[in-house]
């Protein structure tokens, strides 16, 4: 690239995209160095933040299933029901049918597509709301969970249990424990890859394909996108599909993290994942987001009940409190900054306003 | 003439086909399944009333919170083009602090449940115009907004209790959730008809439906026709939060306590349901009232159905959803137009045999 191409590069403003990514990046950094700075302890140990990534996996990838609906301006809220289904599915397959890993995790994604299909079938095809279609989903897993096992379950499976107990070990990462001079290194769970590696492909579809592009067109506009031609429908039902796969492998991802199912599992998981989306810079209108937006989401969001226990303020409604506070903080300053774009420029701090030039002249 | 007019009629009401036909569909259903489905028995309750009790005044019963917080939810959806989420939370809230207030009272005579009422209708009524706020002023989608008290609201009522379940007996709120002495129809099914009435007259006097529907349909339109979208959208906002707050009050009647994670819980799923089944778009503009009263207690009686036919209480969503999917699908336009296109075809198929008949 010459020089001339890149100072042309420079010159381009910040999409809202980009701002937006870059407020909650540096929002989650400040929190986190102010929370060392104050409290120090737990927060100075990397094992802190692997704790955070290893309790949030699964929300991780329900997170990354929402921002995909979301950027085509669709809603997905059965994320979470979907979890719980294929979590007590895999446990009852895992046991009672004589299934093995391979086989479950096929399991919990076809089920999963199967969600997923007929979300996007009955939202792009049949012009329903998205919003209702999905309720019905979520309505159908957390009915079904029960109907395929009512009891509380835990695996049992000798093989899956191995599995459950692996961790990728990092000595380096470790800290000493003074009274014994014994050294624990970091530990990551295998779901935290998996987390990972699934925020990085999406982050890749999403900026490089095809399909990815199509996707943001028809969040900004379907209208355009239509004139433009972009298969509208066929996108979005990409989009539920991809949705639905997700949400199945974050359920996978969730017993491998806990090993057990009620009907209670992720109760409550498509809100934090929407909350996780928005304080990550997507916008529920769509055509704005990003999925590393999205896992900084989830970060700030641990980040803020761990500071909050630590802060001393134990009583159990602190935390679900100041993370109402802490949305609402995000969702005002999204729409205080993004409706003032370009009425005011940071640069214009530094320069001299014209009417002060002129004054200076006379 | 007649039939002209029959024919506006049903054309302006082409909306409450759906719940009409589901709800019809589902007496029939009962009705093949146990003739004695709809049979009302009078009975002595705990207390030593006569009254009415069957299915189908559980279903009248059971569905007051949902038809009061639908009613409210349709202004809202109307006017913002999103639906509010926190009704359940914003509930829980009211609930508590009507049950603080109550405790608070040395006696619990009717001034106390009046003052506690309106009290709890204040605080709902702050908690409604934060949310309005949001979404009329700053510009969020209504779910967003929402959220946050979604999100904290619960637990917000948990600290207004300070961390416990408070109970309240007093044969005053017994009658409240339950039968006001010496009348036999339960008092809930008396206040969703007051709610129902006082929404009509404020129709029938104000312009406030009007209003409400010209800033869904187009906000900048109304504008610039005199209307303020702000403080429409927010005033939508606050009458459902009077409804949230007499919603909340029929429950904790109903217990005679406030369980502040269990109270009106996913009620919100339900009223938005409730709004869409009654043919009433989502995203905002033309509503009808009648059309989510019907969803609501088209919800109710398939929840009622589904326990008469001994499905366990938590397996019912499983089959709701069922249902629920088969009615947006016969309500969508996609489905609509084809179908109307087949009636077209059918019929001009007919006329066209009868043309060939006659030459």
């Amino acid at each position: 690239m010459n020089r001339q191409a890149r100072t042309l590069r420079r010159k381009e403003p910040l999409t809202d995209t980009q701002l937006l990514l870059t407020i909650t990046i540096c929002i989650f950094f400040a929190m986190y160095i102010a929370a060392m700075a104050i409290w120090g302890g737990g927060f100075l140990r990397p094992q802190q933040l692997f704790d955070m990534l290893n309790n949030n996996a699964s929300l991780i990838i329900c997170a990354c299933a929402l921002t995909i609906v979301m950027i085509g301006g669709g809603i997905d809220i059965s994320v979470g029901g979907l979890t719980a289904l294929v979590v007590m599915s895999c446990v009852v397959f895992l046991d009672d049918f004589g299934g093995n890993i391979f086989t479950a995790v096929l399991l919990s994604m076809g089920i999963g597509l199967a969600f997923g299909c007929v979300h996007g079938l009955l939202i792009s095809y049949l012009e329903i709301q998205p919003f209702i279609v999905t309720l019905a989903g979520m309505f159908f897993a957390r009915g079904m969970t029960t109907i395929v096992s009512i009891d509380p379950r835990t695996a049992e499976h000798a093989g899956f249990l191995l599995l459950k107990k692996t961790r990728l070990e990092i000595p380096w990462l470790g800290y000493i424990v003074k009274k014994t001079g014994k050294l624990i290194p970091a530990k990551i769970e295998i779901g935290v890859i998996v987390a990972l590696v699934i925020v990085l492909i999406v982050f890749f579809m999403l900026k490089k394909t095809r399909f990815g592009r199509n996707l943001y067109a028809i969040g900004g506009n379907s209208q355009s996108a239509l004139m433009l031609g972009v298969n509208v429908k066929r996108t979005r039902f990409l989009s539920y599909l991809i949705s639905g796969l997700l949400s199945g492998i974050a359920g996978f991802v969730y017993l491998m993290h806990t090993g057990a199912a009620n009907a209670t599992v992720a109760a409550g998981a498509e809100m934090n994942a929407i909350a996780s989306s928005i304080i990550g810079g997507t916008l529920l209108t769509g055509g704005v987001g990003n999925v590393i937006g999205t896992l900084f989401g989830v970060l700030t969001l641990t980040t803020i009940k761990s500071i909050v226990v630590t802060s001393g303020l134990r009583d159990p409604w602190w935390q679900t409190i100041t993370t109402g506070a802490m949305l609402c903080f995000f969702i005002l300053l999204q729409s205080v900054v993004l409706s003032n774009r370009g009425k005011f420029k940071l640069s214009d701090l530094f320069r001299k306003k014209k009417t002060d030039v002129i004054l200076e002249k006379n | 003439m007649k039939s002209n007019k029959f024919k506006r009629w049903f054309s302006e009401n082409t909306q409450l086909l759906i719940p009409v036909i589901a709800i019809l569909a589902l007496v029939i259903f009962n009705l093949i399944r146990d003739p004695g489905f709809f049979s009302i028995t009078l009975t002595v309750n705990n207390d030593g009333n006569q009254v009415l009790t069957g299915n189908l005044i559980s279903i009248l019963n059971g569905a007051s919170e949902l038809a009061i917080l639908a009613m409210g939810m349709t202004l809202v959806t109307a006017a913002a083009g999103g639906q509010d989420i926190s009704v359940g939370a914003a509930a829980a809230i009211a609930g508590s602090v009507f049950v603080k207030i109550l405790k608070g009272a040395a006696s619990i005579t009717p001034w106390t449940l009046i003052f506690a009422f309106l009290a709890c209708c204040a605080v709902a009524m702050i908690f409604g115009a934060f949310n309005g706020t949001l979404v009329s002023v700053f510009n969020i989608q209504p779910m967003i907004a929402t959220l946050i008290l979604y999100t904290c609201g619960r637990s917000i009522a948990y600290w207004i209790n300070g961390g416990a379940t408070p109970t309240v007996t007093s044969p005053l709120l017994k009658a409240l959730g339950g039968y006001i002495p010496g009348v036999p129809v339960p008092t809930p099914i008396f206040i969703v008809i007051i709610v129902a009435i006082l929404f009509a007259l404020v129709f029938r006097f104000t312009t406030l439906s009007t209003y409400i529907q010209a800033v869904g349909i187009n906000q900048k339109a109304a504008r610039l026709n005199g209307i303020n979208p702000i403080g429409m959208k927010l005033l939508s906002f606050v009458i459902l939060a009077v409804c949230v707050a007499i919603a909340g009050c029929i429950s904790v009647g109903r217990l005679g306590l406030i369980n502040h994670e269990t109270l009106l819980l996913d009620i919100e799923m339900d009223a938005i349901l409730a709004v869409a089944i009654g043919g009433n778009a989502l995203g905002g503009g033309k509503f009808k009232l009648s059309g989510s009263i019907l969803g609501a207690y088209t919800i109710q009686a398939l929840t009622i159905t589904l326990y008469a036919m001994k499905v366990p209480s938590v397996s019912v969503k499983a089959y709701k959803a069922i249902v629920i999917i088969v009615l947006v699908v016969i309500g969508s336009p996609v489905v609509k137009s084809a179908a109307s296109r087949l009636w077209a075809k059918i019929k001009g198929h007919g006329s066209l045999q009868k043309e060939v008949a006659k030459v």
